[in-house]
Formats: C-alpha cells, sequence, structure tokens
C-alpha cells in the first residue's frame, strides 16, 4: 500500500524522516518497496494563468498563449492542448523544467513562433494513464482558481508529499488501510494513534428499513449492511480528497465514487455505491449465481457466471458481482440522486476464485481475500454516508439496513513469559513484554507468568500462542535476539549408504573427465520416452506451461543430447557429460510414478583437447566403456559384469550397443547413439551410458578384504590366435580361464588385429596369461602344461589357429 | 740424463698433457702411454739396475710417487671432464618450460551441486542428517501438512504443476520434513535434518524464473530450539557460503508453516553493505526465509506441539549460486554449456 506521509501525521506525531520509517516498518512488520515522492525527478514546474490563447497563425491546432508565471512578464507559450482557454490555471514547466521521462524542456519555436516552456498535462508530470482524473485525459490539467501564480505545483498537487509503499505479506491485511498501517507504526513507536472523526447527521426523512429489505446468505456474507444518501449531486470531489486517492494510486471519479475508495483506504473496508433508483427491486439479495447467469460489469464486459460466484441481486437479476466488481446496471451516473453504500464482509475464498476466474483483480478484491476488520464496518459505512451527504450535498436517510451482522469475538489469547524466553532464546521481563502488548493496544492482563491477551479485531491473523510470539519479537526487535546454536543430545550426522554411493559416483565420472549436467527432468513426452530401460507409462503435467516441458523423464540420456545440441549449436565440439538424478516410471494404472536414480553420460568429439605436444582421440565405444568398466569396478560388486551385444534399444546403434549386466541382472547400457537419433538431435556421433544407480546401490557388494601379496614371482605367457570374426573376445576369455587351470592368475589382451593380411573373415587376438601361485615358486613346467591344455581348447573349441 | 730428472721430466710433462687432455678417451690415451706397461715411466725404472744399491730405493720411491701423482691427475681429470660432459648433455635437454603441460580430463560439478554438498558438508558436521523424498508429491504432504489447506491464498495453482488434483510436482523439498517428522522417534533424541533436491514451480522461464529450481531446507525438533538457535544456525550458513566478513539480519516476513517467520538478509557482496544497485542501495540482499516451525505443522505430523518445537529453513542454490557467482540469469544452471559448466572449479 503506498501510505501518504501527510495522511499518516493526522494519525500520529512522528518526527522520523521518511527513509528511517520505511527501514523501521521493514524491520519490524512488512517489506517496504520503495520511499518516493511524485515529484521525484521533476523539477520548476509551477502555476500559471492564461492571460491570453490566440490560435497559431500556421497550425489548425497549436494556440500561442500567454502565460502569468509570477514574473514581470508573461511567458509565449505554444500548447497544442484542445482544452486550453483563457483565464486558466495551470501547470508551467518552465524553461530547465524537468518533466516525467527525464525530459528538459528549452526555450524553442514550434512553426515559428517562439514557445518559452510547456503547459502540463497530468501524464507529463509522471501521472499514471491509470490515475489522472478521466475528464483531463485529453489535456492540460486546470488547477484551483485559487492557485498562485509562478508558486510551485507540487504542494497543489500533492506531489511533495512522502510515500511510503509497503509490501504486504498475506497476513498482514490489516495494513492495508490507513488505520491498520497507523496502528502498526503507533506499535513500533511506542504512540496510540489518533483515529478519523466524522459526525453523522440522519437528516433524511425515510428510514431505510422501508426503503431496503434483504435476503443475506449468511455463510457468504457474515455482515451485509446498506445506507442510503439522498438528494446527493454528482460532481468532481474537492482536491484534497483527489489527492488522497492518487497519491495511494487509485483514480478520482466523482464524489460518490470517491468516497468509498477513500472510505476504502482509510478503514481497509471495501464499500460499493448502487444507484438505487435503478435497482429494480428494493429487496437485495446476497446469494451464488446461478449457471449461466449474466451480468454485465462496471467495465461493460458480459459475464457468464457459475454457480460458485457471488452475486448481490435484487429480485430479478444480479446487480454485482459480491466484492469484486459492480455491475453497470445499477452504476452511479451524473443523474444518480439517491445512493445505497453497501458496507459487507465476503467469504474470502469466494471473492479470490471469483476474482482469479474473472482475472478482476481489483483494490477490493484484495482487501476481501486478504480480511476486513469486522469492528470498523459500520464506522466505515457511517462515514461514508456522512462525507458523501456533505460532497454531494444530500441527506442521509435514517438508520442502518442490516442484511446480517455476524458478531466476531475478539480472540483471547495466553502467553506465559516462560514460553516466550523459551521459544525466543531471550530473557526478557514481564515490563519489557508487557510494554509491547500496550504499544500495540492489545488489552493484557499478567500475573507476573502470564499474560491473558485480547486481540482487537483488526488484527485478525492473532489466534495462538506463537503469533503472540512473532508479535513480541518483531517489536522487541530480531537483532537484540542472541545468536546461540541447538544443544541437547548429540545427533550423528552422517551420509547414508544410498547418498554416499550417489556422491562418490559423481566424483568417480567428473575423475574419468566428465562435467556434471543438471538437466530439465521435465521433457516432451517424446524424449521422455526414448532410451528406456523397462516399459513405463508417461507422467504427464495437468497443465504445463510449455509444450517442451510437459512430462517427467524416463531416461536421463534425452536430457544430455538435449545439452550437447546446446553446446553443438554453440561451436563446442568436444563435450563430455553425466548426469545423475531421477527417472519416473509409471505402472499402466498407478497414478504415482516410481522414481528410481539413474546416472548416465554422453560423450562427444574427445574428452581431452589436442594439444602442441599430444593427440586427443575420438571418442568410441571403447572409451564410454571404458568409463563404464571403472565405474563398475568402484562400486566393488559382488557379482560378475558382463555386456551382450543388443539390438533391443531403438535409439542407439544397432551394432555398437552392449546391455551391461551385473550377475544376470541388466542394469543398464553402453553404445553409440543410433545416427538417426543423432540427426534428429543435431548433434554428431555421440556416445551414452546409462545405468540403474538404484539397482547397483542395491546389488550385493564385496566386503574388501586384504589379499596377500604373493611372494613368489608371476609366470607369464603370451598366445596369439586367429579366430572366425563372430568369435568374441568374452568367449574366449570365458575360455582361457575355464581350462586355464589353478595357477591361472589373469588374462589380458593385449592386440586385436583384422586386416589384409589375414584370411577373410578372420581376426587375430592376443593375449598376455599370467601364472601364479601363492605358496611355491611355480615349475616350468607345470605352466607349460596349463598352457598347453588352454591352446588345445581354443583349438578344439574355436578352431583357433595358434600364431 | 740422470734416472731422477728423467722421471721428473716425464711427470712434468705428463701433468702438462693431462691438463690439456679434453676427452676421455684422450686422457685414457695418455695413461695408456704413461703409465702402461711399455709406457716411459716402467722403461725408465728398467734403468734402476744401474744405480747403485745405495740410490736405488730413494729412486724407486719417487717413481712411485710420480706415478701415484700421475694417476690422481688422471682420474681428477677424468671426473672434469665426466661432469662437463653431463652438463652439457643435460643443457642440450633445456625445454620451453612455458609451454602448456599436457591436459587430463576432469570434470566439474555442477555449480549448484558444489553449494548444495557445501552445505550438506556443514550440516552433517553439525550432527544434521540428510533427508530424500519424491519429487512427484501427493497435495497431502506438499500443502496440506505444511498447514497450506486446499483453500490457501498462498497454494495459487498458478504456481504448482498437477499431474492430477491430488498428485503434484513437488513445489518445495518441505513435504520431506512431514515424513521425516512422522518417521521420527523423539524419546531418541531430536530430529535434526536438511532435504536439499529439486523442486517445481508453474513458471515461464526468463533470466529470473524457472520451472525447475533447487532447495534446501532444513529442520530441526527438539523440546529446547529456539529462535535465537535459528538465527546463530542461519549466520553460520552464510560465514560457511559468503565468509565471515557478511552479516545476517533477521525481518519478520510470512509464511504458513512457520510463526513467527522471518526472512534473512545478509550484508551485500557487492557493495559490503554501503548501498548500489545489486542490492537497491539497502545494503542488504534478501537470501532465505525462516521460521519457527508452526504448532499445526507439528500436530499433523503427530508431534505434540505443547513439548516440542523447533526451527525450519528454506534457501535457494539456485540463487546463492547467482549471488555468489554473479550469474544474471538462472537458465545457465540447465543449459549446461560445457564453458559455464567448467568455470566453477575454484576452492571457498
Ligand atoms: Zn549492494
Amino acid at each position: 500500500m503506498k501510505v501518504s506521509m501527510d495522511w499518516l501525521n493526522e494519525y500520529l506525531t512522528l518526527d522520523v524522516d521518511p527513509q528511517t520509517l520505511g527501514e523501521k516498518i521493514e524491520r519490524t512488520a512488512v517489506e517496504v518497496d520503495q520511499v518516493y515522492k511524485m515529484s521525484d525527478g521533476m523539477s520548476n514546474l509551477v502555476v500559471g494563468e492564461t492571460l491570453s490563447v490566440e490560435p497559431h497563425p500556421d497550425s489548425d491546432h497549436l494556440h500561442i498563449c500567454q502565460v502569468d508565471v509570477g514574473e514581470d512578464e508573461p511567458l509565449q507559450i505554444v500548447c497544442g492542448a484542445p482544452n486550453v482557454a483563457t483565464g486558466q490555471k495551470v501547470i508551467v514547466a518552465l524553461p530547465g523544467a524537468w518533466i516525467a521521462g527525464h525530459h528538459k524542456i528549452k526555450k524553442s519555436k514550434m512553426r515559428g513562433v517562439a514557445s518559452n516552456g510547456m503547459l502540463c498535462a497530468l501524464q507529463e508530470i509522471g501521472f499514471d494513464e491509470k490515475i489522472a482524473p478521466k475528464a483531463y485525459d485529453e489535456g492540460i490539467y486546470i488547477l484551483p482558481a485559487d492557485s498562485e501564480n509562478g508558486s510551485s505545483v507540487f504542494p497543489i498537487l500533492g506531489m511533495d508529499d512522502d510515500i511510503v509503499e509497503t509490501d504486504l505479506t498475506p497476513n498482514r491485511g490489516d495494513m492495508n488501510s490507513m488505520n491498520g498501517t497507523a496502528w502498526e507504526v503507533g506499535a513500533i513507536y511506542g504512540k496510540t494513534p489518533k483515529m478519523p472523526t466524522f459526525s453523522l447527521n440522519e437528516d433524511g426523512s425515510r428510514k431505510v428499513s422501508d426503503l431496503l429489505q434483504f435476503s443475506v446468505d449468511e455463510t457468504l456474507a457474515p455482515t451485509y449492511k446498506m445506507r442510503i444518501v439522498s438528494g446527493v449531486t454528482i460532481q468532481d470531489s474537492p482536491l484534497w480528497l483527489q489527492k488522497r486517492l492518487w497519491e495511494a494510486g487509485m483514480r478520482p471519479i466523482n464524489n460518490i465514487v470517491d468516497v468509498t475508495n477513500y472510505i476504502m483506504l482509510t478503514y481497509g473496508q471495501p464499500l460499493h455505491a448502487f444507484d438505487y433508483d435503478k435497482l429494480s427491486s428494493h429487496h437485495i439479495h446476497v446469494r451464488l449465481a446461478y449457471e449461466g447467469e449474466h451480468l454485465t460489469t462496471l467495465d461493460g464486459e458480459d459475464r457468464k457466471l457459475r454457480d460458485s460466484d457471488m452475486v448481490i441481486a435484487d429480485d430479478k437479476h444480479a446487480i454485482a458481482l459480491a466484492g469484486t466488481m459492480g455491475g453497470l446496471d445499477t452504476e452511479i451516473d451524473d443523474n444518480t440522486t439517491t445512493i445505497a453504500i453497501e458496507s459487507a464482509i465476503f467469504d474470502p475464498i469466494k471473492i479470490r476464485k471469483t476474482a482469479r476466474f474473472f482475472n478482476l483483480h481489483s483494490e477490493a478484491s484484495m482487501r476481501f481475500e486478504r480480511g476486513v476488520n469486522k469492528d470498523d464496518n459500520q464506522n466505515a459505512l457511517d462515514h461514508a454516508a456522512a462525507l458523501m451527504a456533505e460532497l454531494g450535498q444530500g441527506q442521509t436517510e435514517q438508520g442502518t439496513g442490516v442484511g446480517s451482522d455476524t458478531p466476531v469475538e475478539p480472540a483471547k489469547v495466553s502467553v506465559t513469559l516462560t514460553r516466550i524466553n523459551h521459544v525466543l532464546g531471550t530473557q526478557l521481563t514481564v515490563g519489557q513484554v508487557q510494554t509491547i502488548f500496550d504499544h500495540l493496544n492489545f488489552p493484557t492482563e499478567n500475573d507476573g507468568e502470564t499474560f491473558n491477551v485480547t486481540v482487537p479485531a483488526r488484527r485478525w491473523d492473532i489466534h495462538i500462542e506463537a503469533d503472540l510470539f512473532e508479535e513480541v519479537a518483531r517489536l522487541y526487535g530480531y537483532d537484540n535476539i542472541p545468536s546461540t546454536l541447538p544443544y541437547g543430545t548429540m545427533t550423528p550426522g552422517a551420509l547414508t549408504f544410498k547418498q554416499r554411493i550417489i556422491r562418490d559416483s559423481r566424483r568417480l565420472l567428473e575423475g574419468a573427465g566428465l562435467n556434471q549436467a543438471i538437466s530439465y527432468a521435465l521433457t516432451t513426452t517424446a524424449k521422455a520416452e526414448q532410451f528406456m530401460m523397462r516399459d513405463s507409462e508417461p507422467t504427464e503435467l495437468a497443465f504445463p506451461m510449455s509444450t517442451d516441458h510437459t512430462t517427467a523423464r524416463m531416461n536421463l540420456i534425452s536430457g544430455l543430447l538435449d545439452d550437447i545440441a546446446y553446446n553443438v549449436a554453440r561451436k563446442q565440439k568436444n563435450v563430455a557429460l553425466y548426469e545423475q538424478g531421477r527417472v519416473f516410471y509409471r505402472e499402466g494404472d498407478a497414478i504415482r510414478p516410481l522414481e528410481v536414480e539413474h546416472i548416465a553420460a554422453a560423450v562427444t568429439g574427445t574428452l581431452t583437447t589436442k594439444t602442441w605436444h599430444a593427440e586427443a582421440d575420438m571418442i568410441d565405444f571403447y572409451g564410454i566403456k571404458g568409463i563404464v568398466d571403472l565405474f563398475l569396478h568402484d562400486m566393488g560388486l559382488s557379482e560378475p559384469v558382463h555386456y551382450e551385444a543388443t539390438q533391443a534399444h531403438a535409439q542407439m546403434h544397432p551394432g555398437r550397443t552392449a546391455d551391461i549386466y551385473v550377475g544376470d541382472q541388466v542394469v543398464g547400457f553402453v553404445g553409440q547413439v543410433h545416427p538417426e537419433v543423432a540427426s534428429d538431435y543435431k548433434i554428431p556421433d555421440t556416445y551414452v551410458f546409462e545405468l540403474n544407480l538404484q539397482a547397483l546401490i542395491d546389488a550385493p557388494h564385496d566386503q574388501q578384504q586384504y589379499e596377500p601379496i604373493s611372494k613368489f614371482p608371476d609366470v607369464t605367457r603370451d598366445i596369439a590366435i586367429l579366430v572366425d570374426q563372430s568369435v568374441t573376445n568374452a568367449d574366449v576369455v570365458a575360455l582361457i580361464n575355464k581350462r586355464g587351470g589353478a595357477h591361472l592368475a589373469g588374462v589380458q589382451l593385449f592386440d586385436v588385429y583384422e586386416g589384409v593380411h589375414l584370411p577373410a573373415g578372420k581376426k587375430s587376438l592376443a593375449y598376455t596369461l599370467t601364472y601364479r601361485d601363492r605358496q611355491a615358486t611355480l615349475v616350468e613346467a607345470d605352466v607349460t602344461k596349463a598352457f598347453d591344455k588352454v591352446t588345445a581348447a581354443l583349438e578344439k573349441e574355436f578352431d583357433a589357429e595358434i600364431r | 740424463m740422470a734416472l731422477r730428472e728423467r722421471l721428473q721430466e716425464l711427470h712434468d710433462r705428463g701433468l702438462a698433457d693431462i691438463k690439456k687432455g679434453d676427452s676421455l678417451d684422450r686422457i685414457n690415451e695418455i695413461r695408456v702411454q704413461l703409465l702402461g706397461k711399455k709406457g716411459p715411466i716402467t722403461q725408465a725404472l728398467r734403468g734402476l739396475r744401474d744405480v747403485s744399491a745405495e740410490e736405488r730405493p730413494k729412486i724407486g720411491s719417487f717413481a712411485n710417487q710420480i706415478r701415484d701423482e700421475l694417476t690422481a691427475a688422471i682420474e681428477e681429470r677424468n671426473q672434469e671432464l665426466k661432469k662437463a660432459a653431463i652438463n652439457a648433455k643435460l643443457a642440450s635437454e633445456t625445454l620451453d618450460v612455458t609451454l602448456p603441460g599436457t591436459p587430463v580430463a576432469q570434470g566439474q560439478p555442477h555449480v549448484i551441486q558444489r553449494i548444495i554438498d557445501q552445505l550438506e558438508d556443514m550440516f552433517l558436521g553439525m550432527g544434521y542428517q540428510v533427508v530424500d523424498g519424491p519429487e512427484v508429491e501427493d497435495d497431502h504432504h506438499n500443502f496440506e501438512m505444511m498447514n497450506l489447506p486446499k483453500d490457501h491464498p498462498a497454494r495459487d495453482m498458478q504456481d504448482t504443476f498437477y499431474i492430477t488434483p491430488e498428485i503434484l510436482m513437488r513445489t518445495h523439498t518441505s513435504p520431506n520434513q512431514a515424513r521425516a517428522m512422522e518417521a521420527h522417534d523423539f524419546s531418541k533424541g531430536p530430529l535434526k535434518m536438511i532435504s536439499p533436491g529439486r523442486v517445481y514451480r508453474r513458471d515461464t522461464d526468463d533470466a529470473t524464473h524457472s520451472h525447475q529450481f533447487h532447495q534446501v531446507e532444513g529442520l530441526v525438533i527438539d523440546k529446547h530450539v529456539t529462535m535465537a538457535d535459528l538465527k546463530g544456525t542461519l549466520e553460520m550458513v552464510a560465514a560457511n557460503l559468503f565468509g565471515d566478513e557478511f552479516d545476517v539480519r533477521l525481518r519478520p516476513s510470512y509464511f504458513p508453516f512457520t510463526e513467527p517467520s522471518v526472512e534473512a538478509d545478509i550484508t551485500c557482496f557487492n557493495c559490503m553493505g554501503k548501498g548500489c544497485a545489486v542490492c537497491k542501495n539497502t545494503g542488504w540482499i534478501e537470501v532465505l526465509g525462516a521460521g519457527m516451525v508452526h504448532p499445526n505443522v507439528l500436530k499433523m505430523a503427530g508431534v505434540d506441539s505443547s513439548v516440542y518445537g523447533g526451527f525450519a529453513f528454506g534457501l535457494g542454490p539456485d540463487r546463492f549460486a547467482m549471488l555468489k557467482y554473479g550469474v544474471d540469469d538462472i537458465r545457465n544452471f540447465y543449459l549446461n554449456d560445457t564453458r559455464f559448466l567448467t568455470q566453477f572449479y575454484k576452492r571457498g
């Protein structure tokens, strides 16, 4: 809320500068967006009087004006405003003046005629289009006739007033009014604010109870009251009232509407004024709309209502969208004479839903949503009637029409000094706490320990002990609360096994040269369904915000490919990324997906950069597989890992992809992205793997045991064999291990050759076999015997030619 | 010429030759020539038989002395030449040490991960556990148990990705707290936890908004946990992430799940509190929200709010990273440009 300091000073005598007040409010109550004057950035704007206005000889719309600005000689100013006329008091921007938008006014010539300044519209001196009175939309603003020529316009227009703009949290709806703000500032400074006074004179001859009947659903409107002011003349409000409104960011309309807004700003109680004579019946209903019922609102929109929208209705039809916007048919116009003023409290949730549905967020609906002070409901109505009668020269009819008036009991909350200090960690005294409640003007009794606090209706946010802790804490000052750390029973702080593995996984892949990526977990359904490791239904958003992010991912690779595409499009050829995160699998009939931790990598180009000194190898199948090998080795799994060629992954290269097994469980896959898929992503050859990290966490892990280092030397034998292309390394190694004998400790592939020097369809594989005996030195003859068995087996099983 | 003089001359000439010798081969040549079996000294000593018996031992010892001196000189000269040869070899091996080293492939943790890890490590050290939970949550845990009933204004439909009316992408990691409170046995001691993780809001992505971001929320529940403890803990967080020279201040705020609720500001890192554009001239930057856990939240988790209480806080690693490193567009965190990812390697 934009709080005028001039207005606030009517409540409280504060001897503080506005910046300090803003800071104080921010530290004690609510955020302050800014402290400013409407005149900020502007200067040399003075009152002028148009002595003469002549048409410009060379223009059909410009006028040459002689303007008295309090100097010896009048200023000649050329003005294009259609409403300029002789004898007006106008806003003059003198030469050298700054107006809105950082414009500086200079002496100039307009179509050959000297112009020494400018006559200004309100918009030109910083008034928002939505605030400037409609009458002056198209032209310059006319100041009051008694304005003194040459004097600054700022005080006349309230532009020199300091404004403290607060940004209210939802619980502090009470500060959406001058009264509430004054109570709060009073509490901060330990002063009691002076609330507004008025004198209501029920000088009308009729009783409101004879003029209006009500049928009010009290669940919709716990409070619903009306007064009637008759015989009014609709006209512009006096300047003091207009200033109050525009300083608060509201537009002056006419004396009646302006009073409703002024009272709303004062009390926080939104009011609505109906033209009594336009009601088709004098029976007012507060009810839910009929499904499909129509209402044309003040903005001219025909609204089709829902049966959850609250309306005010006469016997025939809806006349207002309750608390949100009035109806056009009962609007105050220039001929209105009898006003029915509504002062009500509506169900905030219904208001919020209606306002949101119709996108009608107004100053009124916002206040109803955040709460209204029941204690001021009648005051606001009476004050409005008194002011309308005064400003419209009308009469207030007798009494208040009451549709509903559900009493609101003040909250009584008890809190002990011990609890306050226990929760805040302070050592406050009874006196200190009592003073805070006194400053808040909360009637409070205390017996030296327990405080029985009666919370006025104006602070409807306070119901429980904890709410009072907050009042005490903030008014005592958060700066004054000590800094400590929790003490008590010691608790171990340690990552779980799963958390440790996840962390170690990241370190490991970073050590292997991959950068951690965090991609979007919400993607398109098509991408969510790529690279999947099992069947799953997609988990889709009901109301996505963009077509790129509609579905929870079921793989990590597609996100990494998006990342690679982003890099490649920016000329980054070598990209090595990994991601650790969840995929979301959903069974057909389940609503919630299963969230499974995965880890995946995608590499294109090289892992290192080519330098003056070292070549960098393009990533290939064996490069990415090496990372998987390292990763799985580091996992310390009990069961053996093996790879099997697969063509089951539609998005993967059918000849360059392997499923990864731990024991007989598939835990992931590794390989090259299918070139057509890569081309869809607009990326070059890319190698990837994705692992079900949760499965690896859950798999049995070896208990690490020390393995004594053999005192006896190893013996090695090399063997090279020529076999058919179809024989795999895994086949050969398995056979060697099977037939290798008790002392075979390792098999290491050291060469693969396929090419022109070999018979077609053949390849050469070369291995080093390592033999080890922990108990004794190996006997050469024994090794030879074991080695010969392997050779023979290879010849027999694979028709291998030993080379 | 007398034998002694002859030996003396051999000695003097030999020393001169050794001194002049400029290679190991040359020195070896001199050695063989001078001291070999056919060398002049050996030859000269054959003439001993012609020397008187009285003189013979003296000349013999003189000859041995000469031989030793020459041997020593040869050895010394050999060492000199070897040293010179090594030096010459080393000189020829000299490198341009300013040429770049061979790069080692090494990836970096994501900057947000770095911040999360740093926070985790700090809180683990203070006896907190790290608690995970589902990213697809139910309305009950995400909202209702956080004191946000169905019609609460703070539960704007606009802000939440719903999957069904009851299932949604979590909007904060608070549901982990609700689950942890339900599961915790308070008779065994306090609950001290943080829950980091991805969260989602129904936002349009731009420089300062992202539909996906991260949170680290913390919770401590025990018989006596105070607002002062909260303040001290938040000061630790600020010191850990930003440094000791930063002050923390608390301001009143509002969250449905805490009462009292506060927002914490830290000294503007850009101007150190003097006021600048980054902090809108306030000298302070808002970094997190916190408060004392609302009794309704405790009650809904089955915790007796008259006995137990505590504090909760929530902060955004994305925002922290933006502040700490001056990142001006939150989308950088999720586009994974390698030039961005590899920047954040420095300690501290
Ligand atoms: Zn700053």
